[in-house]
């Protein structure tokens, strides 16, 4: 998906629905897990919406992106196929990754979507490879990096960025400080105020922008990929904001009240947006909830289908390991198996 | 398909290089080959490696295709990830193996699982070139031999090179394979010399072994270090004992046909490899061996390895923590 402009009503609503689909998918995801439907841990997104369709609004279709652990708004907003996604969730032959990834690991290359990570600090170096491509061939591409604040605290993001920023490589690394890695609070894992003081040990720009707010974290970005793209290196940008679910589906949250979490929803990013929108006359109430209704219906159907849809094949197991054929999986496949094998 | 072979059969045009030049070799081959190739690593460019096998490759390709890194092996591992999973091709320098420890997330959860996990839509056509062993003084953080940890780890082929014809040969199969290679250099054999075919088309399959050396007697494998001193001590033991000795060359995929074909030949097999003995490079090709082939096999079978330590910094400790021939020779002795 190209780049969209903020400043057109047509962008405005594209913006709005791109957040209404990520708050409704993982609306849904929240459910399933809790209804026993989906295997494994599902980490969801709802309440950060603004950073992920903020940030990928203002780059271009050819870009790159690394994700997170969770990366199910990441991939909404760079313009993946929810009824994919969904199957991948069920762990469905349909989903993005024939049912071998699940929630934590959704990728689409040909889309620029590198990969959600189960690692937290494991993206900024992955993008920096990207940014590399880009900049050795030659092609109009940023690699824009999402990770928590958690990650701040791995070693691994600072080589990264380290790299980026001495090759003036065309990066741009995002920090969604969503307040908790995982379970303890931000300022027990960081000695700073701010993230985005980490910028200055790279001499590079870094900024602290309001993550609920959708304009904000846009412009922000918009800027660092002209900068990116001028061959001026990379930006760090620190997304304030904050998750209402747990760190995972079931999570007791005992670190935080139910209180705390009001706080930051009075401030809604969706909300807020669609009043300001409403305000300006580029939407109206009820248009909002036809199109937050359709995109819920969709949503649903898709949830439907995937839960209808083929697992993959045991068999299956045992493919897309390497390019190059290698006898030593099938041949110790065959002898695990019960109707045993030879060479 | 070119008549690869790993004797370099079939490549009439031979040169007489060090290990360390057929290396470099093949790296200059194939950055002249494709433009997407470019090598990166710690002083890999005027520097030339801290063990001198890029040279001066920076001379000829210039700083974007030969460049320096910062000290920081996680991030410019990871880069080298994220890189050819957008469409590059590079080959990384890892200068001493032990310090894969510092970038092991990046080779672990990233290069090694991306394409299974993303259901086989990923190419990862990384190289990792990186240096291994002991006899340098340089203990234990800069010595280790460490490949056993990779090559049991899914999703990455792993190749030890014995000889300079495999050096140049698995290095540019290395380079070419769309799949994450590591090459395991070790570095007290940068300055043996053999017959390596200069034909630029020259390749080793990954997952091949090589016969190094025809016997009847008993069969060793070795690798890397190991192969010479076994190609010397079989010289030296001709007419009394007929040693055959395989350079293994390949760790993951690893070529259990030419190693049962031996074994089914000379009935005696003994391992060498410059690793720690449990749970090795030995007990893979032990198990292979005598899970299809041990009724071939007429003794008990040999391994030849460090006594599951580190290495030590003192000459005259390190010298008796290392394997060499005479432990080769006490092994073929226990079983012939």
């Amino acid at each position: 998906m190209v780049s969209i402009d903020i400043e057109t009503e047509d962008g405005q609503r594209e913006i709005l629905r791109r957040m209404l689909t990520i708050r409704a998918f993982d609306t849904k995801a929240g459910e399933l897990f809790a209804d026993g439907e989906l295997p494994g841990f599902v980490h969801l997104y709802i309440g950060e919406e603004a950073v992920g369709v903020g940030a990928i609004s203002a780059l271009e279709e050819q870009d790159y992106i690394t994700s997170t652990h969770r990366g199910h708004g990441h991939c909404i907003a760079k313009g993946l196929d929810t009824y994919k996604m969904m199957a991948e969730l069920y762990g469905k032959r349909d989903g993005y990754c024939n049912g071998k990834g699940g929630s934590m690991h959704i990728a689409d290359v040909d889309a620029g979507m590198l990969g959600a990570n189960g690692i937290v600090g494991a993206g900024p170096p992955l993008a920096t490879g990207a940014a590399l491509t880009a900049q050795y061939k030659g092609e109009d591409k940023v690699a824009l990096a999402f990770f928590g604040d958690g990650a701040v605290a791995q070693g691994q993001v600072h080589e990264g960025i380290n790299l980026a920023a001495t090759w003036d490589l065309p990066a741009v690394f995002v920090v969604e400080n969503n307040h908790f890695g995982e379970a303890t609070a931000m300022e027990d894992q960081h000695n700073v105020e701010h993230l985005s003081a980490t910028a200055e040990a790279y001499d590079i720009p870094g900024f602290t922008v309001d993550g609920m707010d959708v304009t904000a974290v846009y412009e922000a970005v918009k800027e660092a990929r002209e900068r990116a793209a001028n061959g001026e290196g990379p930006t760090f940008i620190e997304a304030d904001t904050y998750r209402y679910e747990g760190h995972f589906e079931g999570d007791h949250q005992p670190y935080r009240t139910e209180e705390d979490i009001d706080l930051w929803k009075d401030r809604d990013a969706i909300e807020t947006f669609k009043n300001r929108l409403v305000e300006a006359g580029a939407v109206t109430q009820d248009e909002f909830e036809e199109m937050r209704d359709e995109i819920e219906a969709e949503i649903e159907d898709h949830a439907e289908r995937a839960k209808a849809a083929d697992y993959p094949d045991p068999s299956e197991a045992y493919e897309d390991m390497f390019n190059a054929n290698v006898p030593e999986i099938n041949d110790f496949a065959a002898r695990m198996r019960a109707d045993g094998g030879e060479r | 398909m070119s008549t690869d072979t790993a004797s370099g059969e079939g490549f009439s045009d031979t040169e007489t290089m060090t290990v360390r030049e057929a290396i470099r070799q093949a790296l200059r081959e194939e950055l002249e080959r494709d433009e997407d190739v470019y090598v990166m690593g710690e002083d890999v460019g005027t520097f030339g490696g801290v063990l001198g096998v890029t040279g001066d490759l920076v001379e000829q390709f210039g700083e974007t295709r030969v460049r320096d890194t910062p000290i920081s092996e996680a991030g410019f591992t990871g880069a080298a990830v994220g890189a050819a999973a957008t469409g590059t091709r590079p080959v990384v320098e890892i200068m001493f193996s032990d310090f894969m420890g510092v970038c092991s997330e990046q080779i672990l959860n990233q290069m090694a699982k991306n394409r299974y996990m993303f259901g086989g839509k990923t190419e990862m056509p990384v190289t990792i070139r990186t240096t291994e062993g002991g006899g340098m003084g340089a203990a234990s953080q800069h010595s280790g031999t460490i490949h056993t940890w990779f090559a049991h780890l899914p999703g990455i082929m792993a190749v030890a090179p014995g000889t300079a014809h495999a050096a140049k040969g698995l290095t540019k199969s290395a380079i070419r394979s769309d799949d994450p290679v590591i090459i395991f250099e070790n570095k007290q054999i940068y300055e043996n010399e053999g017959e390596v075919p200069v034909s630029e088309e020259y390749t080793i399959p990954l997952g091949t072994a090589s016969v190094e050396r025809e016997g009847d007697d008993v069969t060793v494998v070795a690798t890397q270090r190991m192969v010479g001193e076994s190609l010397d001590l079989a010289e030296e033991l001709a007419g009394e004992t007929s040693v055959e000795v395989i350079d293994l060359m390949s760790l993951y995929p690893m070529d259990t046909d030419t190693l049962l074909k031996s074994v089914e030949k000379t009935g005696r097999l003994v391992v060498a490899d410059e690793s720690p003995l449990s749970y090795g490079t030995h007990a893979e090709v032990v198990a292979r061996v005598q899970e299809e082939g041990f009724f071939s096999l007429d003794a008990p079978i040999q391994r030849v390895g460090v006594a599951d330590t580190h290495i030590p910094f003192s000459p005259a400790l390190e010298e008796e923590i290392l394997p060499h021939a005479e432990d080769v020779r006490a092994a073929i002795d226990r079983v012939v």
